[in-house]
């Protein structure tokens, strides 16, 4: 197995799933040539042309308008976010018009389209390149909200949302992109959708987490087992939908748990873990729930001392994870 | 294109005779026959939009936007797709002439103003004849007006790419061209040469903004030159002239790319059943609206030009009053959707 980062297994799914099927199209800024400014589409322009790696115009509400009306005729778009920061305007056609879609007409619209949105901090991308958006879409009926963390995750489900017929987010933590490497697997695979996946084995306390914050976790649990903790790291991968079982049985094993995300705390994916733990395992838990995510500011700032005081790392887990055992 | 009296002679003969003859001063591929039905559906429109009315003040008809004074620009522009036979329409909540003409039964609209079980677009999830109607080749995902616009550019991007040469028009009103997304469609439209017809039903009011609120120009078709195609402006109260239009715009769609048509329209009644135009309109006004009036002023058309007698327009009239009647009472009489249902289909199944 070739050992690859997370950029390449985006740029792979890509490429196999516009090989395998002549749907799949991709539009947005800067894909083209540029093959995006990540290059996740770097030379797919060249393999299947202009008119399946389509530079838009630079107007997200278009891009995202376009492509839904592209899968009401039966394409499967995948229309590209440049950073995560310039989706509120095409919110409405995502949230507005391609969530309610099927609902709205009783089932007889299928829209098959992925939207990839680079997203997330850490990188001195400051207030406008840097967003975490992830709670919005959680909350959104009628989407599926992907966000894996390592490169095989990512490839295999982002093959899978491509072929889902129904509308997809698809989260791509930026600083994952070159930092975070894996073995990909030869040949075709993909990973299904609403599945958790338990990332270390552990016996005193869960931590539910995704994306960037995965890899902190996994950092920060192995940093505790030399004291005698022993954390379970669930990597939800993906957000909606849910995957409530492999959450409520870690736990209920466990009988503590933490959450640790980037995003906001209030609101966020972590506030609804906590719901769903507090009503279903109850009687299982030795201690009160608790979140480690970003503060309720609006975005890390750009200063590095801002940044660092916003971004959950390490260390801050290390220390959640020690006030957690002794409780 | 001006349009010439007829050379028959008023009462000359009756319709049945007319029928399918093309006529001198009639457009490309219109009939006589074709103008008696159109003018006959106008009729079942008409009526059924003044039904609607006065079952939402017997409250039975939750909310209405009424099509009254849009129907000759609805339907003329309608018979181009239908004949023409590759078109796909996103029309917009105003568009019930249009809707209801290109297929849909007078229950069907009956069932759709009163939320029962099998109603065409969306089972009642929407507001009326508001989902999907693909059997009609017909979308209209929501209310966000502007919004389906760029979808509708997108899917006849999409057709282009399938090789199909599918024309999609999709209809909005003066209101909406203000949108963001609208020239953001249009935009990409130019760019991209797409097939696709922006149809601009422009009744001059957005519920109670007046087009000069809107808008520092006098017109909108004159937007089209700074998109890089071109744009019209056509009498929407007149039925032929806004066949015609869309007929050449189809073929300079599907050869060339985008065009703007707008259709200027009046808006004889309020926005919608909840809404009162007396409060920002005048009466002078509105009765100035009255006398261009669509429907009544092309049934009198076809009586002058002898392609109909004035038995015949009763004729019509009364036919168009049963069928709403019978439409009336099979709507009333149908079940509301099982309360259970309301938890399907939030994901494609």
């Amino acid at each position: 197995m070739a050992v690859k980062n997370v950029i390449e297994a985006v740029r792979e799914a890509l490429r196999e799933e516009m090989q395998r099927d002549p749907k799949v199209f991709i539009m947005g800024e800067d894909v083209g040539k540029r093959g995006g400014v990540f290059l996740a589409t770097q030379g797919l322009i060249d393999e299947f042309g202009e008119s399946r790696v389509i530079d838009t115009p630079l107007a997200e509400a278009s891009i995202m308008g376009i492509a839904l009306g592209a899968a009401f005729r039966g394409m499967r778009p995948i229309p590209e976010v440049q950073f995560s920061d310039f989706i509120w305007p095409a919110m409405n056609q995502l949230i507005g018009e391609t969530a309610r879609a099927c609902y709205g007409s009783n089932g007889v619209l299928q829209v098959p389209l992925v939207i990839r949105v680079p997203y997330g901090g850490g990188i001195r991308g400051g207030l406008f390149h840097s967003q975490n958006v992830e709670s919005i879409f959680f909350h959104t009926p009628g989407l599926k909200v992907i966000a894996p963390a390592t490169p095989y995750d990512i490839k295999g489900l982002l093959k899978s949302a491509i072929r889902d017929n129904s509308p997809v987010v698809f989260l791509e933590h930026k600083k994952t992109y070159r930092l975070v490497r894996g073995e990909l697997p030869e040949g075709e695979y993909t990973i299904p959708i609403g599945q958790a996946d338990v990332k270390r084995a552990g016996e005193h306390i869960t931590i539910v987490s995704y994306g960037l914050m995965l890899h902190y976790c996994l950092e920060a649990a192995e940093a505790v087992a030399g004291e005698g903790i022993d954390v379970e790291v669930v990597d939800l991968r993906t957000l909606r939908p849910l995957d409530k079982e492999t959450v409520l049985n870690s736990v209920k094993k466990t009988g503590k748990l933490l959450i640790v995300h980037e995003d906001n705390v209030t609101g966020g994916v972590g506030a609804e873990i906590a719901a769903l733990v507090a009503d279903e395992a109850f009687e299982y838990l030795d201690g009160p729930i608790r979140r480690l995510c970003g503060p309720d500011v609006p975005t890390m700032p750009f200063a590095q001392t801002l940044e660092d005081e916003y971004m959950p790392n390490t260390d801050k887990i290390v220390q959640a994870l020690r006030k957690q055992a002794a409780y | 294109m001006p349009r010439k009296k007829s050379a028959r002679p008023k009462g000359s003969g009756d319709a049945e005779v007319a029928i399918a003859e093309p006529i001198e001063g009639l457009p490309e591929g219109l009939t006589t026959g074709d103008l008696v039905e159109s003018y006959t559906q106008m009729i079942l429109v008409r009526t059924i939009d003044e039904r609607i009315w006065a079952l939402n003040r017997q409250g039975k008809v939750p909310i209405a936007a009424s099509c009254q004074g849009h129907e000759a620009a609805q339907l003329g522009s309608l018979l181009a797709a239908q004949k023409d036979g590759r078109c796909f329409l996103f029309p917009y909540y105003r568009d019930l002439g249009l809707k209801m003409a290109a297929g849909l039964t007078p229950t069907q609209v009956m069932l759709s103003f009163m939320g029962k079980e099998g109603e065409p677009y969306s089972n009642a999830r929407q507001f009326p004849m508001q989902g999907a109607d693909l059997e009609h080749n017909i979308i209209q995902i929501s209310n966000v007006v502007g919004a389906g616009l760029t979808q509708a550019v997108g899917y006849a991007l999409a057709c282009r790419m399938q090789d199909d040469d599918t024309v999609v028009l999709t209809y909005f009103g003066d209101g909406a061209s203000s949108q963001g997304e609208a020239h953001e469609a249009m935009n990409f439209a130019g760019v991209h040469r797409v097939p696709v017809i922006f149809i601009c039903e422009n009744n001059h009011y957005a519920i109670s903004v007046p087009q000069h609120r809107q808008m520092a120009t006098d017109d909108l078709a004159s937007r089209a030159q700074g998109y890089g195609f071109p744009g019209f402006t056509v009498d929407g109260m007149d039925f032929t002239r806004c066949y015609e239009a869309t007929r050449e715009a189809i073929t300079h769609a599907r050869t060339q790319g985008p065009v703007l048509l707008e259709m200027q329209v009046e808006r004889l009644m309020p926005h919608t059943t909840d809404d009162d135009h007396l409060r920002y309109r005048t009466q002078e006004e509105l009765d100035a609206a009255y006398e261009r009036d669509p429907v009544s002023n092309f049934g009198a058309e076809l009586i002058a030009r002898g392609i109909i007698t004035p038995e015949k327009s009763d004729e019509i009239k009364a036919e168009a009053l049963k069928a709403i009647n019978e439409a009336t009472d099979a709507a009333d009489a149908a079940t509301l959707p099982d309360p259970s249902t309301m938890w399907d289909r939030v994901y494609s199944e």
